[in-house]
Order: structure tokens, then sequence, then C-alpha cells
């Protein structure tokens, strides 16, 4: 027997709160799981900055990974077992495709990634393709095996089913992040009947089609997944300490460009800074590290970015008042001109926060063919766009429904607003400074 | 402030008017990959390079009254039209988007139809492989669009030519 078919003498499993158990028997997977670049995801929050909001939100990648793994396993071995469409032979690809597709993440990664202008998943490729032990492990199944993996999350495989099922509208992945981000979070949205989901789901040739029968429960999957971008995703507390955030890793870097001596030195942060970043220095970054350097930059001589860390450390955050582009940009202008001369520079004291900044996404029906919807298979075999089908979904993925911010140091404004141009800017900001309530 | 959401403007500005949000998504990635610096991030999905990001943006703009959207039925599907309104064109004015040679990009690319720039937005998503390498994996991930080596071929000719265009004042 091979390597590759190679089965455990007794299954392990995880105990795990959204899926009870995660069930492993291949031997490959559990010797992915087994390394180090895996285990690093352990040290990477799935849902960044968001235990600042919620603080049950500690939840990392690691366990998000396993749970998508899980799923998976339970579509290909359960729903998918002996159904012609499905070629069992896709079956470990698919699993290790579920494992690994996180595997890039960096710390804090939506704004890391933002600033430095990085992308995970080429770093998923990277570790996948890579001198690493996931690679080891991988190549023991095939030469081409990691290749292989790495097509798969990266959309470009030729099997469709395959990517469709860690990567698309109604994947392994959303269905555990939804349901895992709520579970963390403590929301009571995020729930919908996944065993149902997985027992209407059909193989086809290019991608997961949905049972007609089944799309309450879709209907249902597709409302969690709006509720919980408005009500988790996207919570302005979190968007705020995600801005901050922003700030002081674009601070660190200008600071260093400036050829400013920091009291301690960032050594985890010359390559990013430079440009010369090697996957070893950034496999050496998770969020300790991070988290350690916005300790000791409380100290640093720079006050913006002494101060932001220690807003950042303290969740001291901004606040916001609703902004209007359309309407308020030259407002904006007026604004960035007062901030200045308050001492506080508008670069890192006054950000638009918008909708668009956000990694997650809203149900589309794909008119244009720009992203693949979801399917539904009638009883005469025909195929049918989800929204077409169900009125509930068309009412909440016809509708546009954008949002932006304005944040700001509040506790400044308030400390210093005998100052005229305080007064201005509360003035714009529609602030009432005297009631102590901004 | 807003400047992403500006150089998007800027973009649909120079280019007068995009039928279609899926030639939108081509034409802003192809820009891209000519070294204009637009912020959204691409991944490759079903149908090649696509931007959810870029997608939000536009949504936000047509909010703001910036863009214009008109939703048109074209045989069994929609198709939406995208023009810079005059509150767009107002805002355009406050902002400082210089890139000098995108609307020479853009009104070329824009003349292509949604065939070709889809094949050229795959042949730039995987130029970090070799050529033959390319041409294989077209293939494979086009396969229902059956492109033809003349085609590919085009394609190449087509990049090279809209990187001279791209940089003739840098």
């Amino acid at each position: 027997m091979g390597y590759s078919e190679e089965k455990l003498l007794e299954e392990k499993v995880f105990k795990d709160p959204v899926h009870r158990y995660v069930h492993v028997r291949d031997r490959v997977i559990w010797d992915l799981i087994g390394t180090k670049e895996f285990q690093r995801l352990r040290r990477i929050k799935q849902l960044g900055t968001t235990y600042l909001t919620f603080h049950g939100a500690e939840h990392s990648r690691f366990n998000h990974s396993l749970g998508v793994y899980e799923i998976t396993r339970r579509i290909v071995d359960n729903a998918f077992a002996s159904r012609p469409e499905w070629n069992e032979g896709e079956r470990l690809l698919s699993l290790c495709a579920a494992l690994l597709h996180d595997l890039g993440h960096g710390p804090f990664s939506h704004s890391f990634e933002k600033v430095f202008d990085l992308d995970h998943e080429d770093f998923t490729r990277e570790i996948i393709l890579g001198d690493t032990e996931v690679n080891q492990v991988l190549s023991r199944v095939a030469p081409d095996f990691p290749k292989k993996v790495a097509e798969v999350i990266e959309k470009t495989y030729e099997n469709k089913l395959v990517i469709s099922l860690i990567s698309s509208q109604i994947d392994a992945d959303r269905m555990d992040y939804l349901q895992r981000d709520a579970y963390f979070t403590g929301v009571s949205y995020g729930h919908f009947d996944m065993e149902r989901i997985l027992r209407v789901m059909r193989p086809r040739e290019d991608q997961v089609v949905i049972k007609q029968s089944g799309m309450h429960a879709v209907e249902d999957y597709i409302m969690s997944r709006y509720q919980m971008y408005w009500q988790v995703y996207f919570h302005p507390v979190t968007r705020s300490a995600e801005v901050i955030l922003t700030k002081i890793l674009h601070r660190a870097k200008h600071l260093h460009e400036q050829n400013y001596t920091f009291k301690h030195k960032p050594h985890h942060f010359y390559s990013i800074f430079e440009d010369r970043m090697t996957l070893q220095d950034y496999l050496k970054l998770d969020e300790a590290v991070f988290l350690y350097y916005f300790q000791i930059w409380e100290e640093e001589e720079d006050q913006i970015l002494s101060d932001l860390c220690t807003r950042f450390n303290n969740r001291n955050l901004f606040k916001y008042v609703e902004f209007d582009p359309a309407k308020e940009y030259k407002k904006l202008a007026k604004l960035s001109v007062l901030f200045e001369q308050a001492g506080l520079e508008p670069e890192y004291y006054l950000v638009v926060d918008s909708s668009s900044d956000l990694p997650y996404d809203f149900y589309r029906p794909g008119e244009e063919e720009e992203r693949l919807p979801i399917h539904l298979l009638k009883k005469n075999g025909e195929i049918r766009e989800l929204s077409r089908e169900s009125e509930i979904v068309d009412a909440i993925s016809g509708k546009r429904r954008t949002d932006h911010k304005l944040y700001y140091p509040a506790d400044f404004l308030e400390k210093e607003k005998a100052r005229p141009e305080i007064e201005q800017i509360a003035q714009i900001l529609e602030l009432n400074l005297d009631n102590g309530t901004i | 402030m807003l400047k992403d959401h500006a150089k998007i403007i800027h973009a649909i500005s120079v280019s007068g008017e995009v039928i279609g949000r899926k030639k939108l998504q081509k034409m802003i990635y192809i820009a891209k990959k000519m070294e204009f610096p637009f912020q959204e991030r691409f991944q490759f999905h079903f149908y090649g390079p696509y931007s959810e990001e870029l997608t939000l943006r536009v949504e936000e703009l047509c909010n703001m009254g910036f863009l214009d959207e008109v939703k048109e039925k074209k045989g069994g599907y929609y198709q939406y039209r995208y023009t810079l309104t005059e509150a767009g064109q107002e805002f355009l004015g406050e902002t400082s988007i210089e890139m000098p040679c995108l609307g020479d990009c853009l009104t070329d690319i824009n003349e292509q139809n949604a065939r070709f720039l889809e094949l050229v937005s795959t042949v730039l998503y995987f130029d970090n492989l070799p050529e033959a390498e390319v041409r294989e994996k077209i293939q494979t991930v086009k396969k229902s669009q059956k492109y033809t080596d003349e085609e590919i071929d085009e394609a190449y000719a087509y990049i090279a030519s809209l990187k001279t265009k791209s940089r003739q004042f840098a």
C-alpha cells in the first residue's frame, strides 16, 4: 500500500465545538497537521482584531482549517461517495487542499497584507511548493502532488468540481467560518442546517449543485452570511481596531524609511520594511510577535507610534461618525487642515473606512458571469441560479448596501476642547464635547 | 483620502463608457498588471481574474452618485453600463490622480471584445510561468473557450503593445 492510501491504525479525533469531532484516518492528513507550518496557524487568530469587540473570538486559523477539512471529508466520504460524477481519485487531493487552504495567512493578515502589499495566497503556494515540512509530506504522495494541491487552492486546477468544494459561493470554507465565528463570538446569527445542505449537495462536472428540495436550507445559509457580515465582520469597533493596527504598521515602516532609530530594534520587520522578505522570514511572524512589538513600541520616542500602540494594547480605540463621501468629501479637506493645526497628523488620526476595505462578501447571482453562482438542481434535471428560484435570496442579493465611517480620536478632542480649532472640528463632526458622551 | 475610489472613477472617466461588469473587471486587472497603481486584490475565479473589492468599490461609487449604472437586458441575461456622473466629475476634479498613460491603455482595452480580454487577463495571471506552461494552462482552465494557438499568439502580442503604451511617458 502506498503512502497516499495509508491509514492510521486507529482513527484520531479532535474534539471540536462546532462539528463535535474532526476525524482523521489518513496518514497524510495526520502528518500534515503535525508540520511546523500548519502548527503556526495556532498562533494566528481567525478573526484578527474582532476579539476586541467580541471577547470570545480568540479562535485560530488552526481550528478553522481543521473544520474545513472535516466538512470536506464529510462531503467526499458521505455525500459524494459512489456517485458516478465523483472521481474517488481526487479524494486525498480535496482533503489536503481543504486542510491547507489558509496556510499562508500572516498575523492580523487583513491589515498586514494591505500595508505591505502582500497576498497570503502567494505564501500558501510558496509554503506548499517550497523547502518546508508541508512540501516534504505532500511530495511523498507523488512528486507532482504539491503542485496539484497549490492549484486547487489557487482555483486553477483542471477539475473545477474539486475547486468548488473549498472555493465557491457555498463551500466548506464558508460553511465552517460562519458557524465557527458565530460560536466563538457568541452571536445568534450564523447558524444553519449544514447537515441538510451536505445531504442535498450533488457533484456535477464543474461544480457542486444543490437539489431543489434543499433550497430552504441554502436560504438560511445565505441569510446567515448576510447577517454575520453586518453584525460581526463589519462591526464598527472592530474596524476601529483595524484602522489603528494599519496605522501602526504604516508608521513603523515610515519611521524605518526615515532612518529613525528604534529604541528596540524591530528585527522581525526589517526584511518586510525593505521589501526583501523570504519565506523563512514570513514564517517567523505570528500574532505573538506583533503584539510583543506593539508593547515595546509604547516606549518609543516617536509620539505617533507610541500613542497608536498604547491605544491598541489598551483598547482605547478611535470613535466614529457616519460619513457620506458624496456629500462630505469637501468637509474632509477642511477637517484635515484643522487636525493638523491641532497637532494631530490627519494621515494617522482622521481615517475614512469603507465597506469595500473588507475581505468578506455577500452572495452574488453572477448576472454577468463575474462569479459562479449557487445552482439548484430541479427535478427535471434543469439547473437554475438560486436567486431566480428564491424570493428571499433575490431580496437580499439585489440590494446594494455600502457603508463609510470616519474615525478619529475622541479622547484627544475632549481633552483639548478649549482650543479653537477643536471647537471647529467638533462643529463639523457635530460632536458635543461638553457632555462627555463622545 | 478615498484615493482608491478616485482611481476607479478616473479609469471610467478616461474610458468614456464601460459596458459590462465583467469587462470592467478585466480592464482594471489588465491595467494593474501594466503596473498602474490600482489597489484591488484579484483572485482567479471560474471566469478568470476577479476582484470582490472592485465589485464593492463600484457599488459604493454608484451609491455615492459618482457613477451611473444602467442595467439592460441583453438576450437571456443582464448587462450593466457604467459612466461618470457630474458629481463624479466634480469629485475627480478635487483629487490629484495622475496616471498619464492610463487613458491610452484603457481606451484600447475597452475596444477589445470580452472573449479576447478573458484570454489576455488569463495569460497575465500566469505570467510567472514559462510561455509553454501558460499555453498548457489556458487549455486546462479555459477548456470550454477553446482558444486557438493563433489567439494566444495574438494575446501575447497585444500584451507587448500595451506594455509599450503604458510606459511611453515613463
